[in-house]
């Protein structure tokens, strides 16, 4: 479904990402891990079109869209949350998420401007995708509360429903669980799993461990910007030159006690 | 701001029948007059509150449309006898390009050298509207001719009132509506954070566009009115101070409301009435409310009250 | 040829005016990432507080320096009282922040002076000199080494003093500035009265050739911007050169194309550089990080 070729990028002279290869099945989900600074969040960014790759290809669904730009690969069903939380605080929960089912969206601008019936059907439509995105990540009650008021862990959920309701084919999430408590976490596991349930490619990228060792299909190690080991849970745990780079040595006993 | 799309209708009811009913209390024409200027004015203010307030953009050239509408209905008329109302129509569609033209390239800029560019934008239409003598007669202006409908010249502060009260009426109707569909949903959006926005398959460039021109759609209407209505322009309408004058609305109103763009418009109008005595410290006047809103209130006088409203009920 | 010497000399002074006031742009930009819009109100106060304390009875080298000093107070005032309690504004916010500042100068000085034209004496008398067929006002001269003295003087101050090197220091990373126990404040402050300082030299200089007015600030204003663009935001080399080169691209627009448009002129490059090169000549490229 997804698939990036030997993609590389530098920043002033730092190469931030180099020769970095994934192949992602469709409906998988799929996790990136790696110490902080090896470039997760850049390849997500180089997959989602804010960034343009010095070299190496991006696949959706087949077609080659690199260097794409993020409105366009959005109308393809690619979908997104950010590590740094771009919540539009201005803005009631409920209608962030309705943003979210934009892309879908049809009335024009006229008859917008003059409240065609095209237009309050529209509202309609997204008003209900959206409440039935909030439902899925148990934030219904707090649709109407302005974005700004609510506690960090909502937002969290708040940036994975607007991606829902976009109703995309490719949902990647970028630390979704980052600062988040056990419980929260635990909500959000339960979330990942019933997205990736109805058949979304997951792409996720995390620090948590246990998250990561529970949900995913398949792994991908970056350190330093460069692959250094993928594969299953299983087999990532195992990987001596992962648990070394990455785990560290109470990581390893922490990864074993992963499983459920 | 829910509020105010809940009761949508609700706020344009209330201003309507105060628009009704406040000419029973003007003693004199005078009044007209001023009431009518203070609807013209909060025209333009609400469109450049579209682009600022809402899409988070800023433009301190706007008096260029409003320069562009009202010669367009001195121009009109004059060389090329043509009908004002079709003039008022002419000037809103050459805005609305020269906007489209503008704004493509200007718009992708940020911060302060998208208020540079704009600012530089409204000089220059200033200086073309100073210098081309030969069609604008230059910088102590031309004459009007008064607008004719259906052989009824329409002249009158009374008439110009209602005629500006009805116009500001339809143009915040079609502005709230605008704010409470999905265009104005994206366009919320970019304002809060661009890259969202853009990763959810919102066009920005074509958002910011559409808002530019739909803004300076206004202004040129506001500017074209007021020519006609005082039978008379020059091109300080376009000028800097003016532009920041609108900027001043804006920001004083409130930036994101609807109701603050009047709100603006009435005490920017009417301060240099009450203060007829002190005609020469009106710039200094207008420098200290701009320093003063933009230091301690940005949110401006409407949203601030309905903060504090709504403080005190929960 | 004798045309083109002609453009060339009255390019290069009114470029050197230019110059000074991008080069106060500069300053402010780099301590405080601010664009003072105020800049050009700056030299305003320079000239026409020298010309109506000289109407005052006080002689002219002391009314130019009580003049200098006077907008340095405004200078001062404009960065305590409307830009730090600003501090953490958009750089919109603070844009109309100088804006309104600029327009309520301003309006002081309708107030204060009068809406008339004024002008100062010549330095060294109104006798033209001829050079090269073309003629210069000796008061050119005069305005393109006073220009030059202070942009050594300033060159000087940044480089040699421990005051000069604080400044660079807020300029390049305000926090680590903070945290080696530079006052960053005063520091702000300081490069507000610089700029006031060298605005109103540039406003005294350049009077007697080009006169003075109590709303001459606002095309300055923006004038100096357009210098300081197209010489790159944030180089204070590339001030000068940009102040210099637009002066001559106005004397040059002006005398082969058109006069009208000759402040046009400034509004057109400001526009050409933001969209070909936005960073200047030599401007720092900035990258933005998502």
């Amino acid at each position: 479904m997804l698939e990036a070729e030997h993609l590389s990028i530098s920043f002033g002279g730092v190469r931030a990402v180099a020769d970095v290869s994934l192949a992602i099945e469709a409906g998988s989900v799929f996790s990136i891990i790696g110490p902080n600074g090896a470039g997760k969040t850049t390849l997500f960014n180089l997959i989602s079109g804010l960034y343009s790759p010095l070299e190496g290809h991006v696949r959706l669904a087949g077609e080659d869209v690199t260097g794409l730009a993020p409105d366009r690969l959005a109308r393809r069903g690619l979908s997104r949350t950010f590590q740094n939380l771009q919540v539009f605080f201005r803005m009631t929960a409920l209608e962030n998420v309705m943003v979210g089912h934009h892309r879908h969206e049809t009335s024009g601008l006229l008859a917008d401007l003059l409240h065609l019936p095209a237009t309050s059907r529209q509202n309609r439509r997204t008003r209900e995708a959206a409440r039935a995105a909030l439902a899925r990540v148990h934030l219904e009650t707090d649709s109407d509360r302005p974005a700004g008021s609510l506690p960090y862990g909502a937002l969290k959920r708040l940036e994975i429903a607007r991606a829902l309701a976009s109703e995309p084919k490719v949902l990647l999430l970028d630390e979704p669980a980052a600062g988040c408590n056990p419980v929260e976490t635990r909500e959000i596991e339960e979330i990942i799993r019933s997205i990736a349930k109805e058949g979304v490619t997951v792409v996720l990228v995390e620090h948590d461990m246990r998250l990561v060792m529970n949900i995913s299909d398949r792994i991908h190690v970056l350190a330093n910007g460069r692959t250094l080991a993928e594969g299953t849970a299983a087999e990532v745990r195992s990987n001596k030159a992962v648990v070394e780079a990455y785990l560290g040595a109470s990581g390893s006993q922490g990864a074993e006690h992963a499983v459920d | 701001m829910r509020a105010l799309i809940k009761h949508r209708l609700g706020a344009v009811v209330l201003i309507g029948v105060i628009a009704v009913l406040l000419p029973l209390t003007f003693p004199s024409a005078y009044y007209y007059r001023i009431a009518a200027l203070v609807f013209i004015f909060a025209l333009a203010a609400v469109g450049l509150n579209l682009l600022m307030g809402f899409a988070g953009q800023v433009s301190l050239g706007h008096a260029g449309f409003l320069g562009i509408g009202a010669y367009a209905v001195a121009i009109g008329p004059t060389y090329f006898e043509l009908a004002s109302w079709l003039c008022v129509l002419g000037g809103g569609v050459l805005s609305a390009l020269i906007a489209f033209v503008v704004g493509r390239p200007v718009l992708q800029l940020k911060g302060h050298y998208l208020a540079v560019a704009t600012l530089g934008f409204g000089l220059l239409v200033f200086i073309v509207l100073s210098n081309e003598a030969g069609w604008t007669s230059g910088p102590d202006g031309m004459p009007v001719p008064r607008l004719e409908l259906f052989s009824w010249r329409v002249r009158g502060p009374d008439t110009w009132y209602w005629i500006s009260a009805a116009t500001f009426l339809i143009a915040a109707v079609l502005a709230l509506n605008l704010i409470d569909s999905p265009t104005g949903r994206a366009l919320r959006a970019i304002h809060d954070s661009e890259v969202a926005a853009r990763v959810l398959g919102v066009d920005v460039a074509r958002k910011k566009l559409a808002v530019f021109v739909i803004s300076a759609v206004y202004a040129s209407v506001a500017g074209s009115y007021i020519a006609l209505f005082n039978g008379h322009i020059t091109p300080d309408i376009a000028g800097f101070l003016r532009s920041i004058e609108l900027v001043a609305m804006v920001v004083l109103g409130g930036m994101g409301s609807i109701a603050g763009s009047l709100v603006g418009a009435a005490v920017l109008v009417l301060l240099p009435q009450m203060l007829t005595g002190l005609h020469d410290y009106e710039q200094m006047m207008l420098g200290l409310i701009l320093m003063g809103f933009m230091i301690f209130l940005r949110q401006g006088i409407v949203p601030s009250l309905t903060a504090t409203l709504y403080r005190w009920r929960t | 040829m004798a045309e083109f010497l002609q453009f060339l000399f009255s390019g290069l002074t009114v470029g050197a005016v230019y110059a000074l006031i991008a080069l106060g742009f500069t300053l402010i930009y780099n301590a405080s990432d601010v664009i003072n819009f105020a800049q050009g109100e700056f030299v305003m106060l320079g000239g026409m507080s020298t010309v109506f304390l000289a109407l005052a009875g006080v002689p002219l080298p002391l009314a130019a320096l009580l003049a200098i000093v006077v907008t340095i107070a405004a200078g001062f005032a404009l960065h305590r009282c409307a830009i730090e309690p600003a501090r953490d504004a958009s750089p919109v916010a603070l844009i109309m922040i100088t804006i309104g500042a600029s327009i309520f100068i301003r309006g002081a000085a309708q107030v204060v002076f009068d809406k008339r034209f004024h002008s100062l004496p010549h330095l060294f008398g109104s006798e033209p000199i001829s050079l090269g067929g073309a003629t210069l006002l000796p008061q050119s001269l005069v305005v393109l080494a006073g220009g030059a003295a202070i942009v050594i003087l300033l060159w000087l101050f940044i480089d040699r003093t421990l005051l000069g090197k604080a400044i660079i220091a807020t300029a390049a990373n305000r926090l680590a500035a903070r945290l080696v126990g530079i006052n960053t404040r005063r520091i702000v402050g300081l490069a507000f009265a610089i700029s006031a300082a060298i605005g109103a030299a540039a406003g005294i200089l350049v009077t007697p050739l080009t006169f003075t007015s109590y709303d001459v600030g606002t095309l300055l204003a923006l004038k100096g911007f357009a210098a300081a663009m197209l010489g790159g935001i944030g180089s204070a080399l590339g001030a000068v050169i940009g102040g210099l080169l637009l002066g001559m691209l106005e004397a040059f627009g002006a005398g082969y194309i058109s006069s009208k448009y000759k402040d046009a002129v400034a509004f057109l490059v400001i526009l050409a550089v933001l969209f070909a090169m936005p960073q200047g000549l030599l401007g720092r490229g900035r990258v933005e990080r998502v």
